[in-house]
């Protein structure tokens, strides 16, 4: 196979080691006096867009940032749990950059691009520095150190965290960083605003149309180059541990502008979710992996056992996990965990009144904590109830508010009944097709963080999108835009009269005039459910080209059905939660049947991508390298029309191998 | 699957449980609008929902009916991201302690409830519709002062500089804060104190912050008070009300950096 012609990924030349460094000097520089008349539209302030319009603007571009949520501060990353990765090496436990690179492009099942991974684990320690810096107050050891955890998929302890809230300091932190520009006005935020498309000029993306939430009205922005770093797509399944808001739609827009899709049926079932408690349900909770260090998962050895949890005796269950994989145990990589746990309840196995649940247990952890508080303290005699009483203050300063959050939830206690989890849609690994510059297939269109499907291949080690949204906007983005900006300096101001302005902004205004005009019988938050359900049957956790074919039809039925019978309230002329959701689910709807599409193209399982007709004896995902090492770059030609590149993937560092965790 | 059985039916959400709830919410078109409560009824509530899906069940509701829906902000659903703000039976974010409108399930409420929501009433807050403000005013607190002014690639190797692991925590308790403006809320004189406090003080307790300290605390409580927040006379309620327990020793240590900063300043 050999890479389409419209696919050039410009990685650099040299040893895997020397690309970054070299090319990042020789990078073509945009003089002072230029930049400040250069404009840069950055769409989203996640960790991805907050972190490179701060770092943007300090270079001295002009930067305008856009986010849909009433502040900066509130972009989905703040909800991140666990942790971050960098191979700092402190706990001198044989991390390094190639071990990080080697882990995440393994843990991806040989599905990334050798030279964006390299990349991602030489700056991951910048990172680090950087956030601290800023006043991230990361967790530290009594000796004032920073503290680190492990994560599934590896053997090191490389992941840095503020207690359960990680994404939440770190987005802080970058937001000062954005708040600070937008002191100096040198960045110019617009909260609630909505990008509704982009605009193309003699084939370069020369801006977007927005569209103010609170007054409704559509405004034009020109820049010389635009980001969108507008977080992932998992919410296409209705339930995921995504925010309410977050949505595909820029993404989608840009799609359907020229922007190639990569990989979309790559997505991450996360294996400790709380579990759906009925009908009513409006989005899952995730209880961070990092609980998987000391949380064990098991499930009864008899079907259909009945009893609670804790009155199972310990020879009676089965920890499925310890079994199966003795090597990495409870920290296998999520796509494992998640299929394992399926494999159980599927077979019977399951917990809880919807029998969809596994025990995540802690009493181990707490004894073992307890033991370990007495003899610290030298105490030979303590009585059972003193040590779970130590034990669980251990657990409690690691994991208190997940433990918190569990107990608001389900109202029950995790320190005294075990976890009932179950897996849940958690992120994307596919996204906007970008090359190793971060720029899609239009030229001056960027994508940053979830968004783009750059780093991690079919499946995400946990802790490394955080990674990523930051590498990419601190220390990548700064540097590659100049490769493109260093030829608009001629350009002068993008003018917004241009027609291609004009035209985009009728498109988006035609089509909210539509959606309101339908006035239907089903709400937009129906037709979002019935998809979701669609895409979990048929596109989730297992796959088959049955199903897959079922579900395009299914789709497409739904996207007419929506088309003439959906109801929107209210009109577009002032604040309408309800316009914006039928705008963001009609995208969905058009993105469910792309991923089916190339959920069937992929006649092999890899990563989270687990097609049933393909898998070894023991049930583990069966690749097909020979013919599927590659990424698929959709182009959008139509309605319900795309045409597949493929970008060939090149291991010449990492001997590729039949991915064990045993 | 762990899916909702869509098609068996739709009309089966909030359908599941048997508690019946009169709400009276706040109903105001823009934020010139008069503005007003309007009352609803809830039947088949279960009490394993959050209130936001109660919300949800009631707006699927005035939509069957052909009545718009109530707006209000929210985004995450987990207590962090700090969108989510209903004045819930006088209390902001409602009865619980330590739990934001989003965390709070209907378990906490009986069958038969009548239960009152509000939006944020303070100056500095606008409201824009319904039970959503405007809360940009604290995001320009921030832009006055609330960072360390370091550029990207400046930062020496996180591990040169210890932090004793208890200024570290109490830096982080502070920095917990979601910036909700529960507090601002459940002030009788809307004052923004335990927010501004929490940022002076998470970065007054790491050396990072030490650089920029006096100067930050003059410039964020300069723009505080700009912003039309109230002055704060120590009644605690903001602490009480707060979903992440932000705690009242932050406004005494934002007093004694403001009076330090005074004392240093040139102005004095
Ligand atoms: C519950 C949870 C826990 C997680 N925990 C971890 C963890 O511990 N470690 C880890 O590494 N990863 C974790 N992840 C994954 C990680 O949080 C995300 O992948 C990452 O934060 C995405 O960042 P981002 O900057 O790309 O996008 P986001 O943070 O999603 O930001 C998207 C931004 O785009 C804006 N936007 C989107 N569309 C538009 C539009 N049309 N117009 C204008 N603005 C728009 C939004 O307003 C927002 O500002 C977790 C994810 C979840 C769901
Ligand atoms: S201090 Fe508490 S109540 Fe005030 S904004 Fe922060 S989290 Fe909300
Ligand atoms: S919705 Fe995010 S805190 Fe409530």
């Amino acid at each position: 196979m050999a890479t389409s012609s419209r696919l050039d990924a410009k990685i650099p030349q040299g040893s895997l080691e020397s690309k970054w460094s070299k090319y990042r000097s020789s990078v073509p520089l945009v003089n002072p006096a230029n930049k400040r008349n250069l404009e840069i539209i950055v769409v989203g302030t996640g960790l991805a867009g907050a972190s490179a319009a701060a770092t943007l603007a300090e270079l001295g571009y002009k930067v305008k940032a856009f986010c849909f949520q009433d502040s900066p501060r509130r972009a989905h990353s703040i909800a991140a749990q666990g942790g971050i990765n960098a191979a700092k090496n402190y706990q001198n436990d044989g991390d390094s950059v190639y071990r990080l690179f080697y882990d995440t492009i393994k843990g991806g099942d040989y599905r990334a691009r050798e030279a964006n991974v390299h990349r991602l684990a030489e700056v991951s320690g910048n990172i680090i520095d950087q956030c601290v810096a800023a006043g991230v107050p990361f967790a530290r050891e009594y000796g004032g150190l920073l503290s680190n955890r492990s994560f599934g998929g590896t053997q090191v302890q490389r992941t840095f965290y503020a207690a359960g809230q990680t994404g939440q300091q770190l987005l802080l932190g970058a937001y000062s960083g954005l708040q600070r520009q937008v002191g100096m006005g040198t960045i110019k935020m617009y909260n609630r605003h909505e990008m509704l498309d982009i605009v193309n000029i003699d084939g370069k993306c020369r801006g977007i149309i927005a569209r103010n939430l609170i007054t409704g009205e559509l405004e034009r922005h020109g820049g010389h180059a635009v980001l969108l770093c507008t977080g992932g797509y998992g919410n296409v399944f209705y339930l995921s541990t995504n925010a309410m808001g977050s949505n595909v739609t820029a993404a989608w827009k840009a799609h359907k502008r020229g922007a190639f899709f990569g990989n979309p049926c790559f997505t991450q079932i996360h294996p400790t979710c709380i579990p759906v408690s009925g009908e009513h349900q409006s989005k899952l909770t995730l209880m961070s992996e990092s609980l998987r260090n000391d949380g064990r998962i098991w499930v009864p050895k008899k079907q259909n056992d009945n009893r609670p949890g804790n009155e199972i005796p310990e020879a009676e269950r089965d920890y499925y996990l310890e079994r199966r994989y003795p090597a990495f145990g409870n920290l296998v990589p999520r796509d494992i965990a998640s299929r394992a746990a399926k494999e159980r309840c599927d077979a019977g196995y399951g917990v809880g009144t919807s029998k969809l649940a596994v025990y995540l247990d802690f009493a181990a952890a707490v004894e073992r904590y307890g033991r370990g508080e007495a003899s610290k303290n030298n105490i030979h005699n303590a009585s059972d109830v003193d040590i779970i009483t130590w034990g669980k203050a251990v657990v409690k300063e690691k994991y208190g508010n997940l433990f918190d959050m569990y107990k608001q939830i389900t109202g029950e206690d995790p320190y005294e009944v075990p976890m009932r989890i179950y897996p849940a849609v958690h992120y994307t690994m596919g996204g906007l097709w970008v090359d190793y510059n971060l720029m899609t297939t239009v030229p001056g269109l960027y994508s940053l963080g979830e968004a783009n499907f750059s780093d991690h291949g079919a499946n995400r080690l946990g802790a490394s999108a955080l990674m990523q949204g930051l590498a990419d906007g601190y220390f990548v983005i700064p540097y590659t835009i100049g490769a493109y900006l260093a030829s608009e300096i001629r350009t002068g101001k993008i003018s917004t009269d241009h027609e291609a302005f004009v035209k985009a902004e009728t498109e988006v205004r035609e089509r909210i005039e539509t959606l309101l005009r339908i006035q239907g019988k089903t709400s937009p938050e129906l037709f979002h459910r019935r998809l979701g359900k669609i895409m979990w049957d048929k596109c989730g956790m297992a796959r088959n080209a049955e199903g897959l074919k079922e579900a395009i039809q299914e789709i497409r039925q739904l996207r007419k059905d929506f088309w003439s019978d959906v109801k929107v309230m209210g009109n577009a002329t002032y604040f309408n939660p309800e316009l914006d959701k039928a705008n963001r689910v009609a995208d969905f709807i058009e993105l469910g049947e792309l991923m089916c599409l190339d959920a069937l193209d992929r006649n092999e399982s890899c990563g989270g991508h687990f097609r049933e007709e393909y898998q070894t004896e023991e049930g583990e995902a069966l690749r097909d390298d020979e013919n599927y090492m590659y990424v698929s770059a959709w182009e959008h030609k139509g309605p319900e029309d795309w045409e597949l590149h493929k970008e060939e993937l090149v291991y010449e560092n990492i001997k590729i191998a039949q991915r064990s965790y045993k | 699957m762990p899916h909702l059985k869509v098609e068996s039916d739709i009309k089966n959400i909030g359908m599941e449980g048997n508690m019946s709830l009169s709400l009276k919410v706040w109903r105001q078109s823009d934020k010139d609008a008069a503005g007003g409560f309007e009352d609803y009824k809830l039947a088949h509530v279960s009490p394993d929902m959050s209130f936001l899906e109660m919300f949800d069940v009631l707006n699927e509701q005035l939509i069957e009916e052909g009545k718009e829906p109530v707006s209000f902000d929210h985004d995450c659903r987990e207590g962090i991201c700090g969108a989510c703000s209903m004045y819930i039976n006088g209390r902001p974010h409602g009865p619980l302690r330590g739990v934001t409108t989003c965390q709070l399930h209907m378990r906490s409420f009986k069958d038969g409830d009548t239960i009152v929501v509000e939006p944020w009433r303070a100056s500095a807050f606008p409201v824009i519709k319904d039970l959503v403000v405007d809360r940009d005013a604290f995001d320009r607190v921030i832009s006055a002062g609330g960072f360390v002014s370091v550029n990207t690639g400046n930062a020496q190797d996180a591990n040169s500089l210890p932090i004793a692991k208890e200024s570290a925590d109490d830096a982080f308790a502070a920095a917990a804060c979601i910036g909700c403006g529960a507090c601002v809320a459940a002030c009788k004189n809307a004052s923004a104190m335990l927010f501004v406090s929490a940022k002076i003080s998470q970065l007054a307790l790491l050396p990072q912050g030490q650089a920029e300290r006096s100067i930050r605390a003059e410039k964020m409580v300069a723009q505080m008070d700009a912003e039309g927040f109230g002055a704060c006379t120590n009644t605690g309620a903001c602490s009480a009300e707060c979903p992440k327990e932000i705690s009242l020793e932050n406004i005494a240590r934002l007093n004694r950096e403001y009076i330090g900063a005074k004392f240093s300043s040139s102005a004095v």
